[in-house]
Formats: structure tokens, C-alpha cells, sequence
């Protein structure tokens, strides 16, 4: 046992700690951000105008296919980000190795059903 | 002298630490990052219940209208630009840079007012409050 190390014998023989996979969710958090930064102030101006005409409005504003695809763009960022940045929520607070992982499951599939229901929702108007 | 002879570096004591904004900023970047989580169901359900039809559409922007549904939006929206800034502060801060402590602060108190500004700012110019209207962008 090296002097420098500040681990304990029994966490050596655990032989628990990083999984290594710490630097590629940092990137992708960081990736997904910077798509972000560029979705998000489009989706909100161009949400905004697209809810002030009523539903006739709304609907012709998802069935223009640029505004289809920044849609899609714009959730499936914000999903992907979320569902990295809870993660790491549950991994911070909850301790508890079962009640960790169902929340980590329950994460994974909250964000993909709702992925699948924005893009079921989207191309169902705009993909005719 | 303590007799605390374990070499390895000890946690902050939470009980003797003072409120910084640097600390305010980490945990209100969190706290808006739920709360963005919770608010894209919203969004989510705006755009499904456009596809399916009228009959959802109506009822969903009428809770949407209601004065609970306008003040959790509103909140929906503070809790997006703070996340938007202060990640934009992070992605600064992931290149090394604005560390030094009194610059850090500032960026932080910086980030409150703006978010704040945005938000609000926001909410008057696009004619989102009844009766307000500034730059005519409904049209009335």
C-alpha cells in the first residue's frame, strides 16, 4: 500500500468504486448542453407563438417540417440531459442499492416513454 | 490540537458552514434541473394531446389557462433560464476559467438577477399576461 493512498484496507479488498464510465457521462451532460443552449430559446419563442392562435395554430406549427424536426431535436436533448442529470440525483442521495436502482430504472423509462410519445406526436401531425 | 489522526481528507462540517452564492447557485442548479424534469411533462403533454385531437387539446390548455396552471408555467419558466445560465456559467467553468472566488460570486449573483430578468421579461414582451402587451405581439 502506497503512502499517497487515502483508501482504507477494507475499501481495497471491496474493491468498490468507480465503474469508469464517469468521463463519458460528464461529456455526453456537457454535449447534450451545448445542443441545448441552441434548442431552447428557439422552442421557446417559437412555442409561444405557436399557443397564442388556439389549436388550429398549434397544429400547423408542428406540421411544418423544419419546426417538426427542432422539435424533436429540442425534447430528445432535453430527455437525454435529463435523464444524465437524474441520474446522478439518485446516485448522490439515494443510498439504498434496491431502492437506487428501481429509481434509476424508473428514470431510463420515464425518459423514454416520454421521448416515444413527443415523436409519436409529431410525426403523427407532420409526417402526412 | 485534536486527536484526529485519520490521514484522509475530512467532509466539510455542514453544521459550520455560512450560505454562499456560489453554494445557493450549485444547489438552485440542481433544484431547477428537477424541476425542468417535471416541467417537460407539460410540454410532452401539449404536443401529444395537439396530435390527438381537439378533445384533448381543450381541456389541457384550459388547466394551462387557470391561474394555478399560469403560475406553475411561470414558475416552469424561471426554472428553465436559471438552468440555462447558470449551465451556461458551468460550461464556462468546465473550461477552468472564473474560479477565483470573488469572480465566481459575481457570476453567481449575476445569474440570479438575469435568470429573474429573463423570465419575467419574457413573460411581458411576448403578451403572455392579460392586459399586457407591450410590443403588440398579439395582435390586438
Amino acid at each position: 500500500m502506497s503512502k499517497e493512498s487515502i483508501r482504507t484496507p477494507l475499501g481495497k479488498v471491496r474493491g468498490l468504486g468507480s465503474a469508469k464510465h464517469g468521463a463519458g457521462h460528464f461529456i455526453a451532460q456537457r454535449v447534450s448542453a451545448i445542443a441545448l443552449v441552441f434548442l431552447v430559446p428557439w422552442f421557446l419563442i417559437s412555442l409561444i407563438g405557436a399557443v397564442r392562435g388556439g389549436y388550429d395554430n398549434a397544429l400547423g406549427w408542428i406540421a411544418d417540417p423544419i419546426n417538426a424536426v427542432l422539435v424533436l431535436l429540442a425534447v430528445g436533448a432535453s430527455l437525454y440531459h435529463m435523464r444524465l442529470g437524474m441520474q446522478v440525483v439518485v446516485e448522490d442521495y439515494i443510498s439504498k442499492h434496491s431502492t437506487k436502482n428501481i429509481l434509476l430504472i424508473l428514470n431510463t423509462f420515464i425518459c423514454v416513454v416520454l421521448f416515444v410519445a413527443a415523436a409519436y406526436a409529431v410525426l403523427k401531425v407532420a409526417a402526412i | 490540537m485534536s486527536d484526529w489522526t485519520d490521514k484522509r481528507p475530512m467532509s466539510p462540517h455542514t453544521s459550520i458552514w455560512k450560505w454562499h452564492l456560489t453554494m445557493a447557485s450549485s444547489i438552485l442548479h440542481r433544484v431547477t434541473g428537477v424541476g425542468n424534469y417535471l416541467g417537460i411533462f407539460i410540454v410532452v403533454a401539449w404536443l401529444f394531446a395537439t396530435a390527438v385531437g381537439p378533445d384533448y387539446y381543450e381541456p389541457l390548455s384550459a388547466v394551462v389557462g387557470s391561474i394555478w396552471g399560469q403560475l406553475i408555467l411561470f414558475g416552469f419558466s424561471l426554472s428553465i433560464s436559471y438552468h440555462l445560465l447558470n449551465g451556461l456559467r458551468h460550461l464556462m467553468m468546465d473550461t477552468g476559467t472564473g474560479y477565483k472566488p470573488k469572480f465566481a460570486s459575481f457570476t453567481a449573483g449575476f445569474v440570479f438577477v438575469l435568470a429573474l430578468a429573463l423570465a419575467v421579461g419574457i413573460w411581458i414582451f411576448s403578451g403572455l399576461v392579460p392586459g399586457v402587451d407591450p410590443l403588440n405581439m398579439t395582435g390586438a
